[in-house]
C-alpha cells in the first residue's frame, strides 16, 4: 500500500479568557477606519503542515499530537485541525 | 561550584550572566551549546535572556525542544538550580517547569526600562539574601511578558508562596500603574513548588557592578552562590 499525501491546517486562537492585546489594537484601528461595526478582534494563527503517512486517521492522529507537544500551547491556546487534500 | 549558562541560537544576555558570575562574583563558569546533552560538573543552570529561535512560533517554543534541555528537565527534577531570565523565563514556562504561559505586553510594545520588583519570598535559594519585602530596581526588556494563568493556577501559586517578584513603584506598593506589560497579579518573577527553579522576566546580569550605576541584580546571584555553598 503507498504512502497518502496530505495537507493539514491547524487554526490557533486564543482561549476566550486570555486577554488579546493585538485584537483590541485591530479593534480599535478598525473603528478608527469607520468601520463601527466591530464589537472585537480576535487574533489567531494557522500553520499548514505537509504530512505523509499510511492512512488519513494516522496523520490526524500525529497532528493532534503536534499541537499538543508543539504547535499550541495548551496554557492560553485552542486549537481546530482541518484536514485540507488528500491523495 | 560551577555555573552552566545555556546558549541558544538568539540567546543575547548570555555573556552577561558569564560576566557577573566569573568576573564580578569569582564563580567557574561554563557555556554549554544548546545541541549538547550533558550537564556533568555543572553546580546550577542559567538560560539566559535573548530571543532563542527569533521567538518563532511562541517565544521559547523551539528552545525547549533542543537537546540540552532534556538534561535541563533532569538537573531540575533532581534538585538542581535553574534560574530562567526573560527569555529563559518564557522557556521554562514552555517546558512545563513553572505554570502559566506568557502573552504580549498590553500596550503591544517592547518595553526596555528600570523598573521596582517587591521580593515576596526570600526562603528560595534565588532570594535568600533578601530582605522581606525588599524591592529591587531591575531593568526589563520584553515584548512578551505579560503573564498569564488562570484563577486555580494563580490560587495555588499564592497558596505555595510560588510568586517570588512582584512589579510595584519604588515604595513596593501594587497598583496597575506600576505594572509594565498587564501580569496577572503584578507577577514579575516564580518559582516551583519544590523552589529550586526560578523564572523572571527583569534581568539580575545587567545591573549586578558597580560601574554601572546598580548593583540590585548581584543580590540573586549572591544568593544562589550561598544556597550552593550551604548544600555543599
Amino acid at each position: 500500500m503507498s504512502d497518502t499525501s496530505i495537507t493539514a491546517r491547524v487554526h490557533i486562537t486564543l482561549k476566550s479568557g486570555v486577554v488579546d492585546p493585538q485584537g483590541s489594537a485591530i479593534c480599535q484601528a478598525l473603528k478608527s477606519l469607520g468601520f463601527e461595526a466591530v464589537a472585537g478582534v480576535r487574533v489567531g494563527r494557522t500553520v499548514e503542515l505537509d504530512l505523509t503517512g499510511r492512512t488519513e486517521d494516522e496523520v490526524t492522529k500525529d497532528v493532534f499530537a503536534m499541537c499538543e507537544r508543539l504547535l499550541t500551547n495548551p496554557v492560553i491556546e485552542d486549537y481546530r485541525i482541518e484536514i485540507l487534500s488528500s491523495s | 561550584m560551577t555555573f552552566g549558562i545555556v546558549v541558544f541560537p538568539g540567546s543575547n544576555c548570555d555573556h552577561d550572566c558569564y560576566d557577573v558570575l566569573s568576573r564580578v562574583l569569582g564563580q567557574n563558569v561554563d557555556l554549554v551549546w544548546h545541541k549538547t546533552t550533558s550537564l556533568d560538573g555543572i553546580d546550577a543552570v542559567i538560560l539566559p535572556g535573548g530571543f532563542s529561535y527569533g521567538d518563532y512560533l511562541r517565544a521559547g517554543a523551539i528552545a525547549r525542544c533542543s537537546p540540552i534541555m532534556r538534561a535541563v528537565a533532569d538537573f531540575a527534577e533532581r534538585g538542581g538550580l535553574v534560574l530562567g531570565i526573560c527569555n529563559g523565563f518564557q522557556i521554562l514556562l514552555e517546558m512545563g517547569l513553572l505554570p502559566g504561559a506568557m502573552i504580549r505586553n498590553t500596550a503591544l510594545h517592547f518595553v526596555c526600562r528600570d523598573v521596582h520588583i517587591r521580593t515576596e519570598n526570600t526562603e528560595t535559594p534565588f532570594t535568600n539574601r533578601c530582605a522581606t519585602g525588599q524591592v529591587l530596581t531591575i531593568p526589563i526588556a520584553h515584548g512578551e511578558g505579560n503573564y498569564f494563568a488562570d484563577d486555580a493556577t494563580l490560587a495555588l501559586l499564592h497558596e505555595h508562596r510560588q510568586v517570588v517578584f512582584r512589579y510595584t513603584s519604588a515604595h513596593g506598593e501594587l497598583a496597575s500603574e506600576y505594572n509594565p506589560n498587564g501580569s496577572r497579579d503584578h507577577i514579575a518573577g516564580i518559582c516551583n513548588r519544590e523552589r529550586n527553579v526560578l523564572g523572571m522576566m527583569p534581568h539580575p546580569e545587567r545591573c549586578a557592578d558597580a560601574i554601572l550605576g546598580n548593583e540590585d541584580g548581584k543580590i540573586l546571584f549572591a544568593s544562589m552562590i550561598d544556597a550552593l555553598t550551604t548544600v555543599a
